[in-house]
This record gives C-alpha cells, sequence and structure tokens, in this order.
C-alpha cells in the first residue's frame, strides 16, 4: 500500500479528490496508534494527519483550544500543563495495550475515536469537549463544523457526528476543543477484597453522592495483581477504587464525608496525592491489560448491569475484567478463540442492553466478525445513509466500523 | 408579519382540512385533534410572537404509537408536520404553516422510570424541563439544563434545540445530559438510540438529532442522566464601573482555576428592569453586574466566594454581596430568570443569542450598542458570561410596522457581528425561521448543502418542520444535486 503524508490541509483534500477519481479506497491514520482497531480496511493508500501539527488557538480564559489534527496529543497535554489546565475526559491511551508506544497518538484521533477515560463520569467524554472541527469529506469537500466558543447550536452538530466515526465520515484536519483547569489536589479511597456485584454498588452509591466523584473503577484481582503500584498488586486482592479531584481545601472534607457514606461496603484506605496521580495515571494507559496479545472486549452498558453482564460472559468463557464508569465501561479479557467469543458477547449485551468491541484480537478474527457492535436494521439504514453524504464514493476507512460500509 | 417566511401553502392540502381533519381523528384518542378556527388559534405562534400563522389541524398525541400513526398518515399524504413542545422557541422553531400538521406532545409527560443507582431518568418528552427535576428532587437529584422557560418549556424543544441555560458552564447543554431516546421517524417507524450507556455504538446520532430542531423526527421518549445536587449553591453580586471591567473580571476568575457553577452578566438597562420587577436587591449604580455562583458545602462555598472576592479586587468591584440565605439566592435568580418577562411588561422585544469569544465582549458590547442606536432603538443586555453567550434584548413597538423592520435589522447586525468576531449566530436558542436567512453569513453554500443532505437522509420528502433552519432559497437546487 502507498501512503501519503500531506503537509497542507489543501494538499490533503488534492490526494482525496484523486482517489475519489481513481476509485481508491483510502486508510485514514493519525499517528497509526489505534490502526489495529476495527475490521482491517483494504486501502490502496494510506493518508496520514501526522504532518498537520500545531496548536493554532489557545485562550486559557476561555477555556478553548485549537490544534491541527496531527498534533500529538503528548504536545497538547504539555502546553496545556503550563497554564494548570487539561483535557478534562482524560483520553485513554491504547497504543500500549495493542503493543506499540504509550503517548505518541494525535489529537485528532481522540476525537476521531471518541476516547474518554475514568473521569467521563463526571465531566462528559470527548465528544462533549468536541467544540468546533474542520474536515476533509470523502467526496473531497473541505466543511468546517462547529466553532470556537463554548455554546453552539446553529446548524445541525456535525462535530458529534464526525467524532467517534473512526475516520469513516470524513478527514480532520483541525479540532477545537474545550479545556479544564486541572484540580489543585487528588485523594483516592481503595477498598480490597469486594467481589464485583458490592464493588459496583459502592462505586454507584459513591456517584450519587454531592463530593463530585470524579473515577470510580473496580479490578478483579487477576487484573489488579498487574498493577504498577506494587503496594496495591502484592494484595492480591480486587480493588476498588474512587477518585476525588478538588481545591486543597476541600480534599479533606470530601474524602471524609465520602468515607461516612461508604463505610457500610467494608474497609476503607487512602492513596495520597503523589499515589493518586500514578494510580490514576497507569489506569489511563490500561496499564493492566498490556503486556499480552488476548482478546480485548470493550463493553459499554449501565452502571448496574455491569457485573450482570460480566457474570454472563464468564459462564461462557475466562473473562478479567476492568470496570470504569461505575461499571458502565467493562474492559474484559478473554480467552483467544476463533471469535474471541463475539457471539456470546454480543447475545449477553442483547439481554442486558448496550454495545461491545473488540479492541484487541488478531487481524483473522478481526476480519471474520463484526468488531463494533452491529446496529438494529433502521438505525444501519440511517447510518449508511450518512455514510453516503459525507463519503458517496466509500472511499474513507471502507469496511473499518461495519462490513459494507 | 409572514413577508416571505413561508413560502405559499399548497392550496390542495388547505381545501382538503375537513377530510384530514376526519381522518387524524380515526388515528388517535377522542379529543385528541383540533380543527377548530378558535383551537388551532393557540398554536398560531410561539415564543416569537411576532411570527404567527394558523396550522392546518393540531394533533396533541397521549402515546408514540399515536404520533407513529399520525407522521404515517401525514408521509402517506405528503402533508407536512410542525413538531411542538410547549411551543416557548424564541426563534420562531414551532411557528406552524397554513398547510401543516402541528404535532405536540405537551400531553406525553409522564416520568417513566427514575434509576438513582444508573442515575438516569427515563421520561416522556412532553414533561416540561423543571418536571424532570421535579420527580427527582425528592432524592436529592436534579437535570441540569436549565433554560429561563423551564417552567414551561419540554424536555422535547429542549431535545429539539439543544437548550441550555445558566448553569452550563459547569454541567453542558442538553445533547450533554440526553443518553438515549425513542424517536418517530418520518413515516411513523419508531427507532430507539442510546440508552442508559454514556456512549454510543456507531456514529453518534443522537448528537446529530440533539439540535436537528424538529427536522430528524418526533422524539416522544428520553433516558437524561440526572446529578445528585451539591449540598448547597450561592450567589453573589459583583458591580462594576463598566462591561469592560467585569468581562476582564471574569476572565480572571477562570484563569484562576475556579469554574463557578454560573457566571451571568447584566447590563445597567437589565439590572434596572429585572430590579423593578423582581426586587431582587441588585445595585442601580453600577454599569454592569455579574451573578457568580458556587456550589459545595456551606464551608467550600464560604471559602470559594473570599477566593473570588479576592480575584476581583483589582477591578474595584462595588455592591459586592454574597447572599446570606436561600431566601436571598433564590431572589437574586429570580432577577435574571424574570429577566424576559419583565421586560415584556414595558416593551417588546427580541431576545438574540449570538456566542462569542469572551475575549471580545468589551468590542462587541459597544458596536452593539451602535448598532441599535443607528437603527433608533434601545437595547439591554444579559448573558452567560461564562460561555460568551450573549442575549442582547432589543426593545420596540410591534404595531409599529417600521419599528419592527428596524428591530429585525439590528437584530440581524448583531448576529454577524458575532459571526465576524468568531462567534456563532445562535448558542442555545436555535435557528428556527428568525436566523434561518442568516446562516449564508456562518456556513458556506458547500456546508449548508451538506447539512441538508444529511436532512434529506431522515425525511427524503422534506416533511418535518421544512420552512426552518436553512434559507428557502436554492434549496430546489440542492434536493436535485442530491436526487441525481
Amino acid at each position: 500500500m502507498k501512503s501519503a503524508r500531506p503537509g497542507s490541509e489543501r494538499e490533503l483534500q488534492r490526494l482525496i479528490i484523486d482517489a475519489v477519481r481513481a476509485e481508491m479506497p483510502v486508510e485514514v491514520l493519525g499517528a497509526g496508534t489505534k490502526r489495529n482497531i476495527g475490521r482491517p480496511v483494504n486501502a490502496g493508500l494510506a493518508i496520514t494527519t501526522a504532518s498537520l501539527r500545531g496548536v493554532t488557538l489557545y485562550e486559557p480564559t476561555e477555556l478553548v483550544m485549537g490544534a491541527r489534527a496531527g498534533t500529538p496529543l503528548a504536545d497538547i497535554e504539555e502546553r496545556l500543563a503550563v497554564k494548570g489546565q487539561m483535557l478534562a475526559f482524560e483520553p485513554i491511551d491504547l497504543g500500549p495495550v495493542l503493543g506499540g508506544a504509550a503517548g505518541s497518538g494525535t489529537i485528532g484521533a481522540v476525537f476521531a475515536t471518541n476516547l474518554s477515560g475514568s473521569r467521563r463520569v463526571m465531566s462528559g467524554g470527548a465528544r462533549d469537549h468536541l467544540l468546533g472541527i474542520e474536515a476533509i469529506t470523502g467526496a473531497g469537500q473541505a466543511f468546517r463544523g462547529g466553532g470556537r466558543v463554548m455554546k453552539n447550536v446553529t446548524g445541525y452538530d456535525l462535530c458529534r457526528a464526525v467524532c467517534g466515526s473512526w475516520g469513516t465520515l470524513a478527514v480532520m484536519t483541525s479540532v477545537i476543543f474545550k479545556v479544564l483547569p486541572r484540580p489543585e489536589r487528588t485523594g483516592t479511597l481503595i477498598f480490597l477484597g469486594l467481589d464485583d456485584t458490592s464493588a459496583i454498588e459502592a462505586l454507584c452509591a459513591a456517584l450519587g453522592t454531592p463530593f463530585e466523584v470524579s473515577g470510580a473503577i473496580h479490578l478483579q484481582a487477576p487484573l489488579a495483581a498487574r498493577l504498577k503500584h506494587a503496594g496495591l498488586a502484592a494484595t492480591q486482592k480486587a480493588v476498588t477504587a474512587v477518585r476525588i479531584e478538588t481545591f486543597e481545601s476541600s480534599l479533606r472534607y470530601r474524602l471524609d464525608r465520602l468515607k461516612e457514606a461508604l463505610r457500610a461496603f467494608g474497609e476503607i484506605h487512602e492513596l495520597d496525592d503523589a499515589s493518586s496521580l500514578a494510580f490514576w495515571k497507569e489506569l489511563r494507559q490500561l496499564s493492566v491489560l498490556q503486556g499480552n496479545a488476548a482478546p480485548l472486549w470493550r463493553i459499554s452498558t449501565a452502571p448496574r448491569s455491569g457485573p450482570t453482564v460480566v457474570a454472563a460472559i464468564a459462564r461462557y468463557m475466562e473473562c478479567r475484567a476492568f470496570y470504569d464508569w461505575s461499571g458502565g465501561l467493562i474492559w474484559a479479557e478473554v480467552l483467544d478463540t476463533a471469535d474471541a467469543g463475539a457471539g456470546d458477547v454480543r447475545r449477553v449485551i442483547a439481554s442486558h442492553g448496550g454495545h461491545a468491541t473488540l479492541v484487541r484480537a488478531a487481524p483473522a478474527v478481526r476480519a471474520g466478525i463484526d468488531v463494533f457492535q452491529p446496529l438494529e436494521p433502521d438505525l444501519d439504514a440511517i447510518t449508511r445513509g450518512i455514510k453516503a453524504v459525507f463519503d458517496p464514493a466509500d472511499i474513507l476507512n471502507r469496511g473499518r466500523l461495519l462490513a459494507n460500509l | 408579519m409572514l413577508v416571505n417566511v413561508l413560502p405559499p401553502p399548497d392550496r390542495a392540502v388547505v381545501s382538503r382540512r375537513d377530510a384530514i381533519a376526519k381522518d387524524l381523528a380515526r388515528l388517535v384518542a377522542p379529543g385528541g385533534v383540533i380543527a377548530d378556527e378558535d383551537g388551532r388559534r393557540a398554536f398560531e405562534t410561539d415564543g416569537l410572537s411576532a411570527y404567527r400563522c394558523m396550522p392546518l389541524a393540531v394533533v396533541l398525541p397521549r402515546s408514540t404509537e399515536e404520533v407513529s400513526r399520525v407522521l404515517k398518515y401525514a408521509h402517506e399524504n405528503g402533508i407536512t408536520v410542525i413538531p411542538r413542545g410547549a411551543g416557548t422557541s424564541l426563534c420562531g422553531g414551532a411557528l406552524p404553516a397554513e398547510d401543516a400538521i402541528v404535532i405536540g406532545v405537551s400531553r406525553m409527560n409522564r416520568v417513566l422510570d427514575v434509576d438513582l443507582e444508573n442515575r438516569t431518568a427515563r421520561v416522556e418528552t412532553g414533561i416540561t424541563n423543571l418536571g424532570i427535576s421535579g420527580a427527582v428532587q425528592p432524592h436529592g437529584f436534579f437535570y441540569a439544563p436549565d433554560p429561563s422557560s423551564q417552567l414551561a418549556c419540554t424536555l422535547a424543544g429542549n431535545i429539539a434545540m439543544n437548550s441550555g441555560g445558566a448553569h452550563c458552564l459547569k454541567y453542558g447543554v442538553t445533547t450533554n445530559n440526553v443518553l438515549g431516546i425513542k424517536m418517530v421517524l418520518v413515516d411513523g417507524r419508531v427507532v430507539e438510540i442510546g440508552g442508559a450507556h454514556l456512549d454510543a455504538s456507531g456514529y453518534d446520532l443522537l448528537g446529530l438529532i440533539i439540535g436537528s430542531e424538529g427536522q430528524f423526527g418526533i422524539v416522544t421518549e428520553a433516558t437524561v442522566r440526572i446529578l445528585r445536587a451539591a449540598e448547597a449553591a450561592r450567589p453573589m453580586l459583583l458591580g462594576f464601573d463598566s462591561s469592560e471591567i467585569a468581562g476582564r473580571c471574569v476572565s480572571a476568575i477562570i484563569a484562576s482555576g475556579i469554574i463557578p457553577v454560573a457566571i451571568e452578566f447584566m447590563d445597567k438597562p437589565a439590572i434596572h428592569v429585572c430590579e423593578a420587577f423582581a426586587k431582587a436587591g441588585y445595585p442601580l449604580d453600577v454599569e454592569a453586574l455579574l451573578i457568580v455562583e458556587v456550589e459545595g458545602s456551606e464551608e467550600e462555598i464560604s471559602t470559594l466566594l473570599a477566593r473570588i472576592v479576592d480575584i476581583a479586587k483589582p477591578f474595584k468591584p462595588r455592591g459586592v454581596r454574597v447572599s446570606q440565605s436561600a431566601e436571598e439566592s433564590a431572589a437574586i435568580w429570580r432577577g435574571r430568570k424574570s429577566a424576559f418577562g419583565a421586560l415584556g411588561r414595558i416593551s417588546d422585544y427580541f431576545c438574540m443569542d449570538g456566542t462569542i469569544p469572551l475575549g471580545r465582549l468589551p468590542e462587541v458590547l459597544v458596536r452593539i450598542g451602535e448598532i441599535c442606536t443607528g437603527h433608533g432603538l434601545k437595547v439591554a443586555n444579559i448573558f452567560h458570561a461564562g460561555d460568551g453567550n450573549l442575549h442582547p434584548l432589543i426593545l420596540f413597538n410591534a404595531n409599529d410596522a417600521d419599528q419592527l423592520r428596524r428591530a429585525e435589522q439590528a437584530g440581524a447586525d448583531i448576529l454577524k457581528l458575532c459571526v465576524e468576531v468568531g462567534g456563532c449566530l445562535t448558542g442555545e436558542h436555535g435557528v428556527g425561521v428568525e436566523k434561518r436567512d442568516l446562516m449564508p453569513s456562518q456556513f458556506t453554500s458547500g456546508e449548508l448543502a451538506l447539512q441538508m443532505r444529511i436532512k434529506t437522509v431522515f425525511d427524503p420528502q422534506w416533511l418535518l418542520n421544512p420552512h426552518k433552519v436553512f434559507p428557502l432559497e436554492g434549496r430546489e437546487i440542492e434536493h436535485q444535486a442530491w436526487e441525481h
């Protein structure tokens, strides 16, 4: 396959127009760290936005930043840290679990894949922070969606249409997004050895308090044993963690009140500011799921359904779960089989609600199954209609999201 | 006042009114169809009352099935449909057409399920915005988006317009707080999108539908996020000698790392009107007033407000007052939230809704003043300062056709100014008919065509709320370009 690394938006647009003329399918990439997610794309040309770099707008007092799509996420976060700000949706770094390096993804890809981390429960996801895009459709049309202001309902919300579309609708060349102040202090409450059901009950209870819990995760014991945090890993027990991020003057008060509220769930340990930051940082890179090639499912469901979904899957196959979003997001590592358990996982999802994506699996497995959740017929038709509006010749990341799309 | 707002109606449809009304009556439970003139008149306008048009008929269904049957009927007969919530749109989003059936969801207002553990509520969309919070308040929860019209406006309308409110600086707007919907498509099919989980599978159809101004389908049920309310909340008032200084103070607060749950701005004319109406205790001798609200425990609130007072000091605030009681807090908010009603008692007005980058505020306020003076009109400014969402209120006399025309022109000039400085035409009210013809000032024809093609995916014949959002001219070409 040929590859192209356009140095300007105009050049990228020309490449796409030429590809349409040549009826040549195109694979769309940022840095390529998530290239192995989704159904394998059979393309004649790979276009990367990696040369479209640089922060184009940063107004800390307006909580807004703009950058060209290929700007490394690491650069963005560095710039924000200087002003005491951050991406509040805490995008997870999928690079290491897919066998790549940490910290090498681009900001465009963060939004193209709608990646959000643990803070999603409080602050919203990537899609909630995207304010504006500039992009080129699969027909080679340059367009803008949204803008640089916080509130904007002018016309249809094309930002959200493109966010999470995995490069199948348009190639983003620029993004503008909301940023927020970093918290002054971080504290973490830890339970050890809770079973899944009690853990999720505790996490949901925590989120039902007024203390603004910004992270609520549960690691089954075999995964907790892989934590880099040596003390926690050594316990050989399941780890349930609740995060509070706030002003220094509030942290003690909130942790204490939360402990009172959660007392019934068992003994509560605390991580101090520095270990809290390290702990949530390793979770952001899915540290406990790195270092092996076992199939990895990402399942989104109602929080209280999480343990039921995992137990149901575990009836069919060996399964190790990392719950985030108070149970609403499940990273499930399963035994390697011909279909990575897809048939059973989908059946379980069908009866409990939500959706499942096979994030990690060998290409042969991904080529043979639906990697993303198949859609109901009516929604499938709408989805294909939207794809046809943006990419009438079906050249962008063909087949990556759904077969024949 | 309908010059060029609506295209000529389909006379063949209008002439069949009686037969159509009879057909509709067979599709819904008794009392669900309004076809008489007096009954229809209640639906001839919305919150933008300068525009009026009697609809062909009005249907008030009580279930998704009834909505589905009516849409299927309209679709089969090629009749236009205007979805309606409570009719509080400030941009003419629910303005009927003479040949159109209005489908109002206001009778579908049940709370179907409250799930505190999953922090969701499932409701019918005819419920009022405040009704959702009312249902979960006994448990200490609330539904976050809070448009000023929240007592009356429906969730259906909020979804159509992606409504915001004073507290969205912290909690986001409608699209950030809706997780799932049940929607009736134009041909009567019913689809469910999303659910109680936090992200979409496949394209973010929910994100696309929220804010589509009733042009993609009729949303009849929704699963919304509910949040546990903070232990307490307290506003404070900060007065300033100029709007520019107030704006700089807002920037300084945000730069310090504090994101108040709301920062509301009022200029002198707005302060005076609101104070006269609500007796909120606003200072009358300042040029600009900020209402800054923070949340937390009583002690956290005191600490944060003290920090904000410190931050504000260099800007020489006057009339600084921290609310000391729940009653005082309520009075402060009553003043702000009743602004539109208060103004309505003394004058007709157009409420504009542009958003600007906050840094351009001083310059924009000066130019808004110049624009209105230039048209011989007065203006009062209210806005959500934290997110740059302006609400200039242009005062005029609706019985004076010339004043009305000048007010419309001033509004258009203000919105173009918002776009010119890097903002947008509408931050939370929607485009409707009001701003439809200004869309080319924000979007290229290619961008508008792209959006219109998305509508065509959902509604190939353009039967749903078709006269809104996009300029009427140039549409046929786009249809044809798309169809061939």
